[in-house]
C-alpha cells in the first residue's frame, strides 16, 4: 500500500515531496507536546538539579552555591530514615493491598451473575468522587467518636483513635487511598480476565485441573502483562500521594506518615528551604526512575507474552 | 473461569460482594446524610444511618463562609480547559508518533515518555519559580498550562499512540492516494475513529484536574482563586477545628454531580477506560 502511494506522488519533482510534507506535518503535530515537555519537564528538571547545589532560603533571600552541601545534609538528616521508612511502608502496603483487592474484585465481577454491572458501578464509584471530598469523609469517619468507631461499638469493639496512633494512622491513609482508587486496577484486571481465551480453560477442565490450579497456571500468566503495567502505575502513583496525607494526618502523629512528597512540600513551601527541597526532589526522581526501571527489567522474567 | 454456578455458590458470592461494598459505598452515603444533620447529631451514638432530623442550613453556610460559587466555577472551567487542551495536544502527538514517519521520531518519543518518570511533584519547586518570574502566581495559568503541555499529558499521548497503532492503516492509505493532506486525514478519518480513546483520555484528564491539590495550594493564595479541593479544607472554626457538617455539605456538592454523571454514563466510562491501550 505504502509503495503504491509513493509511486503516484513521484512525478512531482518539487522540494515538498510526500515524505518531506509528512515529516513537516509530524513535527507540527508533536510540537505542542514536545515544547511542553521541554518547558515544563526538562528545563525544570535541570533547574531542580541546579537549585539542589545551592543554599536557598526564600524568606532570608539567600542564594549561595553550596556544591554538594545539600546532599551531605540529606545523608545526615535525622528525619530522612523516618521519611523513607514511611514512604516504603506506605507504598508497599498500598501496592500489595490495592493489587490483591483489585484482582479479587475483578475475579468476582467476572462471574456469571445477574446484576453484576450494578456491583461493578458501585465498586468503581469512589474513583469519580473528588479526592479531597473522599478524604474528608474518611477523616470524619475515622474521628475518635466518628462513624467507624460508632459502628464498631455497636458490635462491642472499642476502636482506637485511628489518626492519633502511628500504626493505625498509617493503616488509615493506606486504606483510604486503596478504596479510592482500586476500582481503576479492578477494571483493567477485569478487561484482562475477559481477554483470556476460553479454550484454555476448556482444555484444563478436560484434563481435570482444579479451579485454583487453572487460576494459577492459566489466568495469572495470561494477565501478567496487565499486572506488571498496573503495578508500575500504582507504585509511581503511591510515591506521589499528597492530598490524603495533608488532609488526614499532616504527616503525623510525629512523623509517622510523613512520606517523601509531604516532607518535600514542608521543606520547600512551609519552611522555605528551596535548595533542600530541590535536593529532596532529586531523591524522589531517582526513586521513581529506579523502581520503574527495575520493574521493567523484571518483565522479562515474570511476564508471559503470547507472541 | 466462567462456568454456571450452583445456587449456593451464587448466594455466597452475592454475600461476599455486599460485604466488600461497605467501604466503597458507606463513605459516600455518610457524607451525604451527615451533611444534612444538625451539628448535634453528627457524632450521635448509635450512628444514625438515616438522618433523624434534617438541617439544610449547612448548604447556605457553605456559600456564606467562602466564595464557594466562584471556587466551583474555578474548578469547573479549569478542568474543562485542561480536558479539551489535553485531548487536542495528546491526540495530535499520539497520532504523529503512531503514524507519521519523520526523522528522530523514536528518540523524541522516548524524551516525551520521560514525562511519565518525572511526576510534577519533582519539578514543583522550579515550576513555582518559573511562574513567579512570569507573574503567574495566584493565577490559574500554572494549573492549566502544566497539565495540558507538561508531564500529566504524556500518559494521554501514550494512550492515543497505542490506540492509533492498533487502528487499521488501510482507510488512511486510501485517502492518501486520493491526495488528502495529513491534517485532513487526521481530522476527518483518524480522529472520528478515535472516539473511545478520546473518551477515556477526557475522563481521566478531567478527574486528574478536578482532584489536583498540591499545585493549587502551592500556586494560589487568595480564596477567590481557590479551586474546590483547596476550598474544602478551609471550613474550620476560629480554633482550626473542622466544621464537619458544613465541610461535608461542600464535599457533597463537589462529589455528587460527577458521581451522577458517572452513574448515568457508567458503561461508556468503565469500558472506555478498560479498552484503551492499557493492556501492557
Amino acid at each position: 500500500m505504502t509503495n503504491l502511494a509513493h509511486d503516484i506522488s513521484k512525478p512531482r519533482r518539487t522540494f515538498w515531496t510526500m515524505e518531506r510534507r509528512d515529516a513537516a506535518a509530524g513535527y507540527i503535530f508533536i510540537a505542542p507536546q514536545l515544547m511542553g515537555i521541554v518547558l515544563f519537564v526538562l528545563i525544570p528538571l535541570g533547574l531542580v538539579f541546579w537549585y539542589s547545589l545551592h543554599e536557598w532560603n526564600v524568606l532570608a533571600n539567600t542564594f549561595n552555591f553550596r556544591g554538594l552541601g545539600n546532599y551531605e545534609q540529606l545523608l545526615r538528616d535525622p528525619a530522612l530514615p523516618q521519611v523513607l521508612a514511611a514512604s516504603a511502608i506506605f507504598s508497599a502496603g498500598l501496592v500489595v493491598f490495592n493489587m490483591s483487592l483489585a484482582l479479587l474484585l475483578a475475579v468476582l465481577l467476572d462471574q456469571k451473575l445477574r446484576g453484576i454491572v450494578v456491583f461493578r458501578t458501585l465498586f468503581f464509584s469512589p474513583v469519580v468522587v473528588s479526592l479531597v471530598a473522599w478524604t474528608i469523609v474518611w477523616g470524619f469517619l475515622l474521628q475518635n467518636n466518628g462513624g467507624i468507631n460508632g459502628l464498631l461499638q455497636m458490635v462491642g469493639i472499642e476502636g482506637p483513635n485511628w489518626l492519633r496512633h502511628p500504626t493505625t494512622a498509617m493503616i488509615s491513609v493506606i486504606v483510604v487511598q486503596v478504596f479510592k482508587n482500586v476500582g481503576l486496577n479492578m477494571i483493567l484486571f477485569l478487561a484482562a480476565l475477559q481477554g483470556v481465551p476460553k479454550e484454555l480453560y476448556e482444555a484444563a477442565r478436560v484434563d481435570g485441573a482444579p479451579r485454583f490450579k487453572q487460576f494459577r497456571r492459566i489466568t495469572l500468566p495470561m494477565i501478567s502483562p496487565t499486572i506488571l503495567l498496573t503495578s508500575i502505575i500504582t507504585i509511581v502513583g503511591s510515591l506521589q500521594v499528597f492530598a490524603q496525607i495533608a488532609v488526614l494526618t499532616q504527616g503525623g502523629p510525629g512523623m509517622s506518615t510523613t512520606v517523601l512528597v509531604y516532607y518535600l512540600y514542608q521543606q520547600a513551601f512551609q519552611f522555605h528551604f528551596f535548595g533542600y527541597g530541590a535536593t529532596l526532589s532529586i531523591l524522589l526522581f531517582l526513586i521513581v526512575a529506579v523502581l520503574t526501571f527495575a520493574q521493567w527489567q523484571m518483565r522479562r522474567r515474570l511476564v508471559f507474552y503470547e507472541n | 473461569m466462567k462456568t454456571d454456578l450452583s445456587p449456593r455458590m451464587k448466594v455466597a458470592l452475592y454475600g461476599l460482594m455486599c460485604i466488600l461494598l461497605i467501604p466503597f459505598v458507606f463513605p459516600t452515603w455518610w457524607m451525604v446524610t451527615s451533611s444534612v444533620k444538625p451539628i448535634s447529631d453528627i457524632f450521635a451514638f448509635p450512628p444514625d444511618i438515616i438522618p433523624r432530623q434534617f438541617d439544610f442550613s449547612t448548604y447556605s453556610q457553605v456559600f456564606e463562609l467562602q466564595p464557594f460559587a466562584r471556587q466551583y466555577w474555578n474548578s469547573a472551567y479549569i478542568a474543562a480547559l485542561v480536558t479539551l487542551g489535553t485531548m487536542i495536544v495528546s491526540s495530535m502527538a499520539g497520532y504523529a508518533f503512531a503514524r507519521i514517519k519523520f526523522p528522530f521520531s523514536n528518540a523524541i518519543f522516548m524524551v516525551v515518555l520521560l514525562g511519565l518518570l518525572i511526576p510534577s511533584e519533582v519539578t514543583i519547586v522550579p515550576l513555582f519559580q518559573m511562574f513567579l518570574s512570569w507573574g503567574m502566581i495566584n493565577t490559574h495559568w500554572p494549573l492549566i498550562l502544566v497539565p495540558v503541555f507538561g508531564a500529566p499529558s504524556v500518559f494521554a499521548t501514550f494512550v492515543m499512540r497505542q490506540f492509533f497503532i492498533s487502528l487499521p492503516v488501510e482507510l488512511e492509505e486510501a485517502a492518501r492516494v486520493d491526495g488528502l493532506g495529513r491534517f485532513k486525514i487526521f481530522w476527518t478519518i483518524a480522529l472520528p475513529l478515535a472516539k473511545p480513546a478520546l473518551g477515556a483520555v477526557a475522563i481521566f484528564t478531567f478527574l486528574h484536574s478536578w482532584n489536583l491539590y498540591l499545585e493549587p495550594i502551592v500556586f494560589l493564595s487568595s480564596t477567590q482563586m481557590f479551586t474546590l479541593p483547596q476550598a474544602l479544607t478551609q471550613f474550620t472554626d476560629a480554633y482550626g477545628g473542622a466544621m464537619w457538617n458544613i465541610q461535608l455539605a461542600a464535599a457533597t456538592m463537589t462529589a455528587l454531580p460527577v458521581l451522577v454523571v458517572f452513574i448515568i454514563a457508567q458503561k461508556q466510562f468503565v469500558e472506555g477506560l478498560a479498552h484503551t491501550g492499557l493492556k501492557g
